[in-house]
């Protein structure tokens, strides 16, 4: 679970249908399957027989969720190994895609925020995305300092995968990068690093 | 709003541009550039007819970007409060008034990857400066413009010379029906859709783009309100220590300023927000007519917007 409370970080509501979409695009990862089976419990018929799913099992994998949304019959359902892949072809959805669209995303943070940033490119406002989170809360973390991405961050303090610094994960989300800011943590003293916890499971 | 950060202004042109359309353009007395602003801006107009003072909300037309004047248009309607019909037969060339800073309620979301406009009658006048800015900026758009017949359509052949194939007419005269339902189905993701005109047709559009999957994000209307008229009442103010009638045809707003009372506005038109109200306690029932508060908020009778709504009863105490 996330924690609550942080105002940068957008309110994940949770999977409701839209009645009147004409059509609807799934975009799940992971867990994200799971909250996919129970909106199914809640749609009104017809539903998924006007609706595309894209689903990587990331952590998920091995546990049949693939099966399950199969099982569901939409209209399409396309799963994909990697992030970028299943991204790739989100994109390619979205920029044929008519108004009446509607776009849903769940999974953890870091994959929401993936979905959120190729939404806004075809100018879908974040806040018309239905979203919600489900598994890991790990982050994706930008380092201030070279600005490169971290991905999969579970600890309070890591190391920037780019520049090597030590970084504070600080609760501060950026919605345009969809990531965590990372601070120095040893700017003063180098090397006087606290030890990291695991607090982002 | 203690502080009046009008501009004073003269009237320099006048033309009546189509049926009960008159067009008003104004330059500062002292001849200084007016503030740029961006499509769908309005203006309040003040206009002192005798002892009555009316301040109505208009659509800034010209473009956004010329500072050396603004032009509004005004459709003459014969109602009871006279704010049209006071700028159609009493300002003149020449005549001074003051107007308001700019101020959008109405503005375009430029994020969006198409603009749909759909406008009804005088509806149009937000458009006219939101597509001088689109068409500046190199945003696509397309206009729906429907009206009672070609003679009540301000503007046509000037837009369509400026806009020609980005511009639709429909007649009512001629049978002719915005296809709405396949104007919705059709357009691409990211499409923004911005809606003026009669109340009846912005519902109906609301209500069909809904119906069509359009999330509330890309939808967009404006429309003012004319303050309704009703029975008088009286309110009390509670912060001034003042006791005030409302008059048959003035807001509580007007009956406020009329006191000497500074109470915050913007639109005058149930749509922003501004005027708020604390309500301490009411006499009677509050008739909400602003497309602000909520319902929860409404049925509450703890809030009022004082520039349209009224009381049906004897009095309220209100938090000024």
């Amino acid at each position: 679970m996330l924690r609550p409370g942080m105002p940068s970080r957008p309110v994940y509501k949770g999977l409701v249908p839209d009645i009147h979409a004409r059509q609807n695009i799934v975009a799940a990862e992971g867990e994200g399957a799971r909250a996919v089976l129970e909106l199914a419990e809640t749609t009104p018929a017809g539903f998924f027989d006007r609706t595309i799913l894209i689903y990587v099992p990331t952590g998920s994998a091995g546990q049949g969720l693939e099966e399950k949304l199969k099982q569901l019959n939409p209209q399409g359902l396309w799963i994909f190994p990697t992030l970028a892949t299943a991204m790739f072809r989100l994109k390619g959805t979205l920029a044929t895609a008519t108004m009446g669209t509607r776009l849903y995303a769940t999974g953890t943070e870091p994959f929401i925020a993936s979905v959120i940033q190729e939404a806004q490119a075809v100018g879908i406002d974040q806040k018309s995305v239905i979203q919600e989170h489900r598994g890991s809360a790990k982050r994706r973390v930008q380092c201030v300092h070279c600005k490169g991405m971290t991905d999969d961050v579970t600890t309070s303090i890591v190391r920037c995968a780019h520049c090597g610094l030590n970084l504070f994960v600080r609760d501060h989300f950026s919605r345009r990068l969809g990531a965590f800011q990372g601070v120095c943590v040893d700017a003063e003293v180098p090397g006087d690093v606290p030890a990291a916890e695991t607090i982002y499971e | 709003m203690t502080v009046s950060t009008d501009i004073p202004v003269r009237v320099t042109d006048i033309e009546t541009v189509a049926e009960g359309v008159k067009r008003f353009r104004f330059a500062t007395r002292d001849g200084s550039k007016l503030p740029e602003f961006s499509g769908g801006a309005h203006t309040v107009v003040t206009m002192r007819d005798g002892d009555t003072v009316r301040r109505n909300p208009y659509s800034l037309m010209s473009s956004p970007f010329d500072g050396s004047h603004y032009e509004i248009s005004v459709l003459r309607t014969v109602d009871s409060r006279g704010g049209s019909v006071f700028m159609h037969d009493k300002v003149k060339v020449g005549s001074e008034m003051m107007i308001s800073q700019p101020v959008n309620l109405f503005p375009i979301d430029r994020r969006g990857r198409k603009h749909l406009l759909i406008a009804g009658g005088i509806g149009i006048t937000p458009f006219m400066s939101m597509m001088n800015q689109l068409d500046r900026e190199e945003m696509p758009f397309e206009l729906y413009y429907c009206n009672r017949s070609p003679a009540r359509g301000a503007y046509i052949d000037r837009l369509s010379g400026l806009y020609g194939h980005r511009i639709h007419t429909f007649f009512d005269d001629k049978r002719e029906a915005l296809p709405l339902a396949r104007l919705l189905a059709g357009q691409p993701l990211g499409t923004h859709l911005y809606v003026c005109g009669p109340s009846g047709m912005i519902d109906w559009v609301l209500a069909s783009a809904r119906e069509a999957g359009w999330p509330d994000e890309n939808v967009h209307s404006e429309r003012f309100l004319a303050p309704p008229s009703g029975k008088p009442f009286k309110v009390d103010l509670a912060k001034s220590n003042k006791s005030i009638v409302v008059g048959q045809y003035q807001s509580v707003l007007e009956a406020v300023e009329a006191a000497g009372v500074d109470a915050p506005y913007l639109c005058r038109g149930g749509a922003c927000g501004q005027c708020e109200t604390s309500v301490i306690a009411c006499d009677g029932a509050i008739h909400h007519n602003d497309h602000y508060l909520t319902d929860e908020e409404k049925r509450s009778g703890k809030k009022m917007m004082i520039c349209v709504s009224r009381i049906d009863g004897a009095g309220v105490v209100l938090d000024l």
